[in-house]
């Protein structure tokens, strides 16, 4: 942004922290949310993609969380940052952590933040952060399948039956307020951007924006009034939704702390 | 993971009517006993169709109802590697569910026909998966013990003289082999770790080890439809053989773990180089058998609420298409 | 209980690695092409089986009937002039 002439190009450890934090709770609390379909999604072979989809988010999580540890310094682990974080403390977007509802919600949540990883991912492909950049690269290539996945859905269920459509469509009206956050820069985002670390928000939204229109026009779905209300799972402030889904992933670790698995 | 023992009776040779049924009777034997693989457009006698299809959709439906007791411990898997491989596993399962369905698939009968058997309860799936799983050292014991049975089960299913359901099995083995192993990996870090940990670890063995024995289906003397099915190779090993060589693998491992095996009876016998073990209660297994185990109900109480809860996704797709078709016409 | 459509089937060819021919591995069930490719990824290439995916509608298969097996392989058997092994050449003629 502007402010790069003013300011030091390196952002600093926390802020660096904090970002990597977004970007691996975001994936992290995703793969969680999928993790829950298995065994019950609507045909044997979409049982299979989802957890596909699953696996490469928690693959994701696992290599940013292990170098936000690191960068960190204090030696907390990929496990220590997943499993023993207070809810506050979870900065994912709070679209990832809304209810895997029915396949159709499930497919709305999983196209809109699709559509914006593979942007983000993208762009840190190139990030004068050069682990980054290397997470980022791998990252790359399952979200465009991911995307190709959750649009092909879209498009079967907006353009589908008139029992579908309305029920897709219906997702997408609940969902679609919590996309704002995903655009909405704060200081975080404006010094990462500043370092060359991660992207422009306003760049990001348009390119996300133009996509999200092509495949919604493709799935005969209207796109949603913007909402003004935000949400800033990010900054740590979540859903409700959220506590349930931890009290699950970290059952097991706070039930016996200290063990090993 | 698959069960021995469920196939149903009412399988004998037909006593086939003509001649010319009779001679290709034999020559079918004949390729059995030199064994040549039989494939789906083969001239095969009705009741080895039959066979095939209940066994290998039996199969089938184990694996696909087998998600849901480890999918329970997917969300609270205790790490994110133990997660990835969890997911992985039970994924795995749905695959493996998938071969085996399209490879009965090739013996005429469609898939939604065996689901829809299945849940309406008129199908069998493998007794083990009505068992509840009730902390995360039964996804070891599972792994450990129930996919070890599976996989005893399995081997000589590779060899089956049915060419689609020996490739389904040849592929599913060769998956399978990490599925054991990760779950013996869980019960090492388990029975390694603290007092409460290795309480977990016993307490799973306690639960898992009889039901595991009765994987291997009735005993001998009283299962009356292996002797076709071993004719006919499409299955290799008594249940009791199968049985034995699993408890003779396994004793020594749980003695690595340091665990005890919950029979009294459980000794060596250096004559015959094997363990003798204690009765096995065939009235729980029966019990189970007939929808009365602990979890019956909402195993496939669950697998029908995904199925309705997946029809108008099923129904769209197939609108969807034919929208698409319409307009690559037009 | 039973739905109006199942999916129809397709059968699936893997290409394991560059140069080796597409093999046939299974079927899946979809609603269309995309899917169907989708779904024999997801189903038959989760441990890198395969660098190339074909699929096409099992009913759009059209197989040879066994009962004519011998008429179309049997007259291969006698021609065994077509094998080089057939011939024998003399130790001295190193390089045929």
């Amino acid at each position: 942004m502007s402010t790069a002439g003013t300011r030091s190009p390196a952002a600093d450890v926390a802020t660096r922290v904090r970002y990597l934090l977004r970007i691996a709770d975001t994936s992290l609390v995703l793969g969680q949310r999928l993790g829950e379909w298995i065994g019950h999604a609507p045909a044997i072979e979409e049982d299979l993609g989802l957890a596909n989809t699953a696996l490469d988010l928690i693959g994701q999580a696992r290599l940013l969380l292990a170098y936000a540890g690191e960068l960190e310094g204090r030696g907390r682990s990929e496990d220590a940052l997943a499993f023993l974080r207070e809810e506050p403390d979870y900065l994912n977007a709070t679209l990832a952590e809304q209810p895997n509802g029915d396949f159709g919600d499930t497919i709305v949540r999983q196209f809109l933040l699709d559509a914006y990883q593979l942007e983000l991912f993208e762009r840190l492909a190139t990030s004068t952060d050069a682990r980054l950049a290397e997470i980022a690269a791998k990252a790359v290539k399952e979200t465009r399948y991911h995307l190709r996945f959750s649009a092909g859905w879209l498009v079967r269920l907006g353009d589908g039956t008139a029992e579908s459509q309305g029920r897709v469509q219906a997702s997408l009206e609940r969902l679609w307020p919590y996309t704002r956050e995903l655009f909405d820069p704060d200081d975080t985002d404006r010094e990462i951007a500043a370092a060359g670390i991660g992207p422009d928000a306003a760049a990001l939204q348009a390119a996300w924006s133009a996509r999200v229109d092509r495949v919604l026009s493709e799935a005969t779905l209207r796109r949603p009034a913007d909402s003004p209300y935000r949400w800033y799972g990010k900054q740590g402030r979540h859903s409700e939704h959220l506590g349930y889904l931890l009290s699950d992933l970290q059952y097991l670790q706070r039930t016996h702390p200290g063990a090993s698995w | 993971m698959y069960t021995q023992g469920l196939t149903e009776p009412g399988v004998r040779p037909a006593t086939e009517s003509t001649p010319d049924d009779a001679e290709r009777l034999r020559r079918f034997e004949a390729r059995i006993e030199a064994e040549e693989k039989i494939e789906p457009k083969d001239w095969m006698p009705d009741a080895y169709r039959q066979t095939l299809i209940r066994q290998i959709s039996q199969h089938a439906h184990s694996e696909i109802v087998g998600m849901l007791p480890e999918g329970n411990w997917i969300t609270r898997a205790p790490t994110l590697l133990r997660k990835a491989i969890l997911i992985a596993k039970v994924q795995d399962e749905g695959g493996h569910g998938a071969y085996l369905y399209s490879a009965a698939e090739t013996l005429g009968v469609s898939r939604a026909e065996l689901i829809d058997q299945l849940l309406a309860g008129r199908a069998k799936y493998s007794s083990i998966f009505n068992y509840p799983t009730l902390s995360w050292a039964d996804v070891g014991a599972i792994g450990w013990l129930v996919d070890g049975a599976a996989i005893m089960n399995q081997i000589p299913l590779c060899r089956c003289s049915y060419g689609p359901y020996s490739r389904a099995m040849i592929r599913i083995c060769k998956e399978e082999s990490f599925h054991q192993r990760q779950g013996y990996d869980i019960m090492l870090k388990l029975a390694r770790g603290t007092a409460a940990q290795r309480r977990m670890a016993q307490d799973a063995l306690d639960r898992w080890w009889w039901p595991s024995l009765m994987m291997f289906g009735p005993p001998d003397t009283a299962s009356q439809h292996t002797a076709l099915s071993v004719r006919w190779k499409i299955k290799r090993f008594t249940n009791d053989e199968l049985r034995q060589k699993f408890v003779d693998f396994t004793v020594p491992q749980a003695q690595f773990l340091g665990l005890s095996i919950p029979d009294p009876a459980l000794r060596w016998d250096e004559a015959a180089k094997r363990h003798e073990f204690g009765a096995i209660d065939w009235r729980e297994f029966n019990d189970v058998l007939k929808g009365h185990g602990p979890c019956n109900r909402e195993r496939l109480a669950e697998r029908r609420a995904a199925h309705d809860a997946g029809r108008w996704v099923r129904e769209a797709a197939v609108a969807h298409a034919a929208k698409r078709a319409a307009r690559a016409v037009a | 209980m039973s739905d109006a459509h199942d999916w129809p089937l397709y059968e699936i060819f893997i290409r394991a690695r560059g140069g080796l021919d597409h093999k046939h591995v299974g079927s899946v069930h979809a609603a269309d092409v995309a899917m169907a490719i989708e779904h024999a990824r997801d189903v038959y290439t989760r441990r890198l089986e395969g660098v190339s995916i074909w699929v096409v509608r099992s009913t759009d298969i059209v197989a040879s009937d066994p009962a004519d097996s011998d008429a179309l392989f049997e007259p291969a058997r006698d021609k065994i002039y077509r094998h080089p092994t057939f011939y024998e050449i003399p130790k001295e003629v190193e390089t045929l």
